[in-house]
Parts: structure tokens; C-alpha cells; sequence
């Protein structure tokens, strides 16, 4: 099992968010994770990713059967854990091709790998940009400043293209993108799929699940899954809406 | 969040200082304190002519007039001028005429700070003048460029040979009336470097000085002269490092600049002076006056400095802008940590019309620490249509550090424009847990944070002085508290 989490309780500032969350994720599989706002949806990626804001009160996260909670932020992410954030960050003065350069270099120190050469870095980046459609120069550009909402997206694809996660978990990459712009990142993911990877993503709405086709769905409410199934599950959601779910819950 | 993200830049900046290490030459020092006789001494020593003797013992005088100034934003422990030796001097004979003659203790020095006086270096283009202590070592390449007419050397080698530039330009930018530091400067300074820069030659190297200080107790006071002739051009560098010790010592220095008509001036400098422990003991006092006078039309002086080090820097590369369509040029990257100090920035003489002026500080301020900008743009009544832009950046890095901005402006005609925009900001939580999650630490996000923040400044910097800095930033900030 590539991630195992069981009976997760977390939560910020002293307000549990998290009530017992249960999942399990297999390599070459596709989860959806949907749910109504504030339901903890984002707080689940960023247990995962390790933030160290979250606190997590009990429960254990396994991930290649390693306790996750012993590791810090980084080493999660030198392990193959990739979280594509709903809101990225700028960081004004830092080019994309720096910051990538920064990052698979400290990844492959981790794994005793000598530090890529500079060309085969731009051979390498140039062949992932092609991936996310990325033609402009945007990789000179310093990260995530100025871009649009689309551009922030397509750079989180990018960024996981470049670093070929074993878990990729997506928070809500679809918000705020327009129809190409969602087909695009739709694609950089479905390209990225593999026997050996797994991918979470983190939406509020069916549509972006017409792109990326989930192997399981699952309903977060109040802090718990509450209901998992096929890709039918989204289908039906969205039709319906969240309120049966709620009303299931009473 | 805030105790969190404080603990960890706590973690990371508990940075050491590299060059701390002390060579062990033989060293010939003055009698400790200052008075004329220790003015005679130097002078006398140095086998300088009457008229720079002179000059010292007018500077003197004055000084002993003078107060030291107490308007900066530093708390400065008072200082002790006759507990200082004011010369200090490698027992060698100091005029060499190739490397095999240096010391090969000094040769082994400036090796290990990365500075390398032989062959290799020269290859590499750059022509240095090491300073250590008082004296200056060894100036490379200078037969090389005396096919150009250009006279690089040191100040004392100046003194012998060019006393006719020395006497029509020292003190001609900065008198020794200018201000307290300026005074003792001109009362002891022991060496420096001289640069001059015939009618229309574009120097082909990169000219840089290397400042070390080594000895105990003493000061460093030295001072460099730069002119640069109609239509001239030169890249100038300047480092500087000293050994690590629990008592403060005292840098105060003088570079002046002239810069004629159509001509040129870019000057570079990486201030890595020892900053004093985690605990604010020892570190290097630096008080330093830069100026540069535009002396002709279509003039330019560029200032670039990158400050990381000194327990105290109290600095101001100005510009007078005296030729019309002149330019001045600062751009400054400031590191503070621990208990260090820094108050500086730069003025900018608006004198000729269309004169141009641009600023560009970036403050970075953690641990304990204290940094101002101050800036003074003076635009007079007769230049008119001048332009200044000026832009002023704090970043903070934890909650006991403060940053300061004191912006002066005077505008005396209605033709010119005066801009000032100012920001502060931290290195926010967001930012380091986007660039942990894609597996670069701690140490290494903020190294990154901070050099794209400084981006601007560095690279003004010579490619050869610009990767240095860069790890210098980062290194400075490692350890620090945040």
C-alpha cells in the first residue's frame, strides 16, 4: 500500500478539523476527493505534505510503510510526496528554472545522486514544458509572480512533471481556471499516470473528474469519508448536489 | 504559526564566520594612541613628502576640533581613539617587484580567502591590489596596464611617483572638513589603492582591492582615489575580510571618485568585515566615506554594495552630480544579524540640469539586529529637469530585528521629478513551506528567498564578485534568529 491513513485526527489551532479520516491508496490508482467547503479537504493535503501549522492529535499516516509523522516537510517531499497548491505562492527575484534547478538537485542529493548537469537540466525542462504546454518563456519568469490563475496552475503541472512524484495530491487545482486551462493541466496529469504512481485529487466539483477519470470517489464531510465509490459516485454528486449526503449523515 | 516558523529561522542562522583566521607575520606596529608625533611617525615611515605631512597635521588639528556625530540610528559604545595603534605594518620590505619576494605567509593568506595573486588571477582578468593591515601587499598586473597609461597602484606608490595627482585630487571629494571620520582618516590613513584612468581608455580588466585586516588592536585607515579621465571607463572591486576577535576594531576609510567629462565610474564593493559573534562581542566599527563628483557632462558614477558584515557600518556613497545630463547610480543589498548594526544608504547632489539619479537599497534585518536606510536627495534650483527614483526595501526576518527608513528630500526647482517608494515585508511561512514541499530545506529556501529578493542589487555586480555575494547571503543568514 502506498499511503495508508487510519482513524487521522487533525487540526489547527486547537480546532479539530479532522474527525477520524480513513483511506487507502494504491499505486496506479486515481482518488477523488470531494466534499462542501470547509469540510477539511485542504487540511487533509496539508497533514500529508506535513505543514507544520496542522497538528495531528491521533491517528497515523503511513506512506510506503514509513510513519509519516516522523518525517519533515522535505524529506516527504524528497520521498515522492507532491502537493499542488490551490493558492501558489509567489517568490519575487526567483526563477522558475532556479527554483526547479534548487529543488531536483536537493531531491537527487537525498537519493545519493550526483547533482543533474546544467544541460541535461534544460534538455530535461524543455521536455517537460512541452508536457504542461508551456511555449512562452514563462520558466525565466520569477515563480508565480504576476501569473495569472491559469499560469499558477499549469506551473504546479509543471513543477510535479519535474520532479515525478510517487504520491501527487492536486488541492483544488481546478479553481479558477477556464476551460483550456483545465484541459491542459488535465492533461499534463493524465500523461504523468503511471503503474508506479498515485495521484489525490482534491476537488469541490465533477468537472474536472470529466478530465481526469478517478478510479474511487470519496465524500469528505465534517472531517470523515463518508461515502467512497466509482466515478459514478462524482456523477451522481453532481447532479444531486451535497445536501443527501448531509441529510444521510443526520 | 508565527512561534513556529520563529523557532525554525532560529535554527538557521547560526551562521560562522569563515574568515576569522589570524596569519602569523611579523608585524611592525606605531606606539599605541594618537597624537602628532604618532602622525610624524606614519609619515615618516611611509618616507611621504612634505606637503603629505602637512595634510595630516591639518586634518589633525582639525579633528581634535571635532565631535564624533551621533545622529545615525546605531548605538555605538564609545570609542577609545588613544587605546588604538593607528599602523600596522608587515615586517617585510613592503615594495616588491614580483611574487617570489612577497611573504609566503601573506601569499598563503590571500589564498585561503580566495584570493589568489598569481598568474591564475591575472589570466582570469581581474588586477589586484591586496591591502593587509596598513600596507598594501602586492598590486598585480600593473605593467600590463601602464601600456594603457592606466596607473594602478597603491596610495603610498602613488605618493612617490604621481604626488602631482595626488596633490590636484586628494581631498577634492571628501575633505578632511567633511566630517569626523573623514577627519582621522586623513590624519592616519596608511595605504589604499590609486587608480587613474587616461582620456578615453576603456580599462580591459576588472581592477579590484583586497582589504585584510590581521593585526590586534589596531585600525585600519585607508584610502582610495579613483579618476577617471574624459571619455574613460573602469570597473572597479573592493573586498574585504578580517580575522575574528572578541574586541571591536576600527575601519575608517576614505574612497574618493572623479569622474570627467563622457566618462565612467562603476564601483563594486562586498563588505565581509568580521560582524562580531552570536552575542554581539567583538566585530569591526566601520565607518566609511564614499563619494564621487560627476565632474563633467554625460558623466556616470555607479555605486553597488552588498554589506553582510561589521558589528557597526555607518555608510553613504554619494554622488554629485556636477556636469549636466550626469548619472548617479546606488544599489545596496544590506545584511544584518545578531546584534549587528547598520545605518546606510546614499546622497545624491543633483548640481547640473538633466542629471539622473537612481536608489536601490534592500534592507535584510534578522536576529537582534538594527538597519536604516538614510538617503538624501538634493536636487538644487539650477539643475533643472533632473530626475531621482528612488526605492527602498526592508525585508525582516523574525520579530526582534528591526528595519528604519530615514528618506531626505529637497527639491529647489519645479522641473524635476522625485520619486520614493519604500516596502517591507517578511519571508512569510507560505513561501518556505512552497519551497520545503518541493524538498529544499530550511536553510536553503531562505537562502533562496533572500538572494531572489536581492536580485536587483546583484546583478549590477561583476560576474566574478556576484556568486560570491550570492553564497555570502546565504551564509549570513544561516543561524539566524528568527
Amino acid at each position: 500500500m502506498l499511503l495508508q491513513i487510519k482513524n487521522l485526527h487533525a487540526g489547527i489551532n486547537g480546532k479539530e478539523i479532522l474527525r477520524g479520516v480513513d483511506l487507502e491508496v494504491d499505486k496506479g490508482e486515481v482518488h477523488a476527493i470531494m466534499g462542501p467547503n470547509g469540510t477539511g479537504k485542504s487540511t487533509l493535503a496539508s497533514v500529508i505534505a506535513g505543514r507544520e501549522a496542522f497538528e495531528v492529535t491521533s491517528g497515523e499516516i503511513f506512506y510506503q510503510g514509513k510513519n509519516l509523522q516522523k518525517l519533515s516537510v522535505e524529506e516527504r517531499a524528497r520521498e515522492g510526496i507532491f502537493l499542488g497548491f490551490q493558492y501558489p505562492v509567489e517568490i519575487p527575484g526567483v526563477s522558475i528554472t532556479n527554483f526547479m534547478r534548487t529543488a531536483v538537485n536537493e531531491i537527487r542529493k537525498y537519493k545519493g545522486l550526483d547533482a543533474l548537469p546544467g544541460g541535461e537540466f534544460i534538455k530535461l525542462m524543455e521536455e517537460r514544458k512541452k508536457l504542461v504546454e508551456i511555449t512562452s518563456n514563462l520558466t525565466n519568469r520569477s515563480v508565480n509572480e504576476g501569473f495569472s490563475g491559469g499560469e499558477k496552475k499549469k506551473n504546479e503541472i509543471f513543477q510535479m512533471a519535474m520532479l515525478e512524484p510517487t504520491l501527487a495530491i492536486l488541492d483544488e487545482t481546478d479553481s479558477g481556471l477556464d476551460i483550456d486551462a483545465l484541459r491542459i493541466v488535465a492533461n499534463g496529469v493524465n500523461k504523468l499516470r503511471r503503474v508506479d504512481n498515485a495521484f489525490l485529487v482534491i476537488t469541490h466539483y465533477q468537472r474536472l473528474l470529466e478530465y481526469i477519470v478517478p478510479d474511487f470517489v470519496h465524500v469528505l464531510y465534517e472531517g470523515r469519508i463518508v461515502k467512497s465509490g466509482g466515478k459514478e459516485l462524482a456523477i451522481e454528486l453532481e447532479d444531486r448536489g451535497y445536501d443527501w449526503i448531509k441529510q444521510e449523515q443526520v | 504559526m508565527e512561534t513556529d516558523s520563529n523557532k525554525i529561522i532560529d535554527e538557521v542562522t547560526q551562521g560562522e564566520y569563515k574568515y576569522g583566521f589570524v596569519t602569523d607575520i611579523e608585524t611592525e606596529f606605531a606606539p599605541r594612541g594618537l597624537n602628532e608625533d604618532t602622525i610624524r611617525y606614519i609619515s615618516e615611515r611611509k618616507n611621504e613628502p612634505e606637503f603629505m605631512l602637512e595634510f595630516r597635521l591639518k586634518a589633525f588639528r582639525h579633528w581634535l576640533t571635532m565631535k564624533q556625530p551621533v545622529w545615525a540610528h546605531l548605538s555605538i559604545p564609545p570609542i577609545d581613539f588613544q587605546d588604538i595603534i593607528y599602523y600596522a605594518a608587515p615586517k617585510k620590505k613592503t615594495t616588491v617587484g614580483s611574487l617570489d619576494e612577497v611573504d609566503p605567509e601573506l601569499l598563503a593568506t590571500f589564498n585561503k580567502l580566495g584570493i589568489s595573486l598569481e598568474e591564475q588571477k591575472k589570466l582570469s582578468g581581474v588586477a589586484v591590489d591586496a591591502v593587509i593591515d596598513s600596507v598594501s601587499v602586492k598590486t598585480t598586473f600593473s605593467e600590463t596596464l601602464s601600456k594603457y597609461g592606466i596607473i594602478f597602484c597603491s596610495f603610498s606608490d602613488a605618493v612617490q611617483n604621481h604626488p602631482d595627482l595626488i596633490k590636484q585630487y586628494m581631498g577634492s571629494v571628501v575633505p578632511y572638513t567633511d566630517n569626523f571620520f573623514a577627519a582621522l582618516n586623513s590624519a592616519v590613513f596608511s595605504d589604499g589603492s590609486f587608480c587613474y584612468i587616461p582620456k578615453g581608455v576603456r580599462c580591459p580588466v576588472e581592477l579590484s582591492t583586497y582589504f585584510r585586516i590581521n593585526a590586534a588592536n589596531t585600525g585600519q585607515f585607508e584610502r582610495t582615489l579613483i579618476i577617471a579621465d574624459e571619455g574613460a571607463y573602469v570597473s572597479y572591486m573592493e573586498g574585504c575580510t578580517a580575522p575574528q576577535r572578541d574586541e571591536n576594531q576600527l575601519h575608517a576609510a576614505i574612497v574618493e571618485i572623479v569622474v570627467r567629462k563622457d566618462a565612467e565610474v562603476k564601483y563594486s564593493t562586498v563588505q565581509n568585515w568580521y560582524p562580531g559573534d552570536k552575542n554581539g562581542k567583538g566585530g569591526i566599527y566601520n565607518f566609511v566615506t564614499k563619494r564621487g563628483i560627476c565632474k563633467g557632462n554625460h558623466s556616470k558614477i555607479s555605486w553597488t554594495q552588498v554589506e553582510t558584515g561589521s558589528a557597526i557600518t555607518w555608510k553613504y556613497p554619494s554622488c554629485i552630480l556636477l556636469g549636466d545630463h550626469s548619472v548617479g547610480e546606488f544599489y545596496s543589498v544590506a545584511v544584518t544579524n545578531n546584534h549587528q548594526q547598520a545605518d546606510t544608504g546614499s546622497k545624491m547632489l543633483h548640481l547640473g540640469k538633466n542629471t539622473r539619479s537612481t536608489i536601490i537599497s534592500k534592507g535584510i534585518s534578522a536576529g537582534k539586529s538594527n538597519n536604516s536606510y538614510r538617503g538624501l536627495v538634493r536636487i538644487s534650483k539650477n539643475a533643472t529637469h533632473s530626475r531621482n527614483y528612488s526605492q527602498c526595501d526592508s525585508l525582516l526576518l523574525g520579530p526582534s530585528c528591526g528595519a528604519h527608513t530615514f528618506p531626505y528630500i529637497q527639491a529647489e526647482n519645479k522641473s524635476s521629478v522625485v520619486e520614493h517608494e519604500a516596502t517591507t515585508s517578511k519571508i512569510s511561512e507560505d513561501q518556505l513551506f512552497y519551497c520545503q514541499q518541493r524538498g529544499i530545506d530550511m536553510e536553503s529556501a531562505i537562502g533562496l528567498i533572500v538572494n531572489g529578493y536581492a536580485k536587483e542589487v546583484l546583478k549590477q555586480l561583476p560576474m566574478e564578485f556576484a556568486v560570491e555575494a550570492q553564497k555570502l547571503l546565504s551564509i549570513s543568514l544561516e543561524g539566524s534568529v528568527w
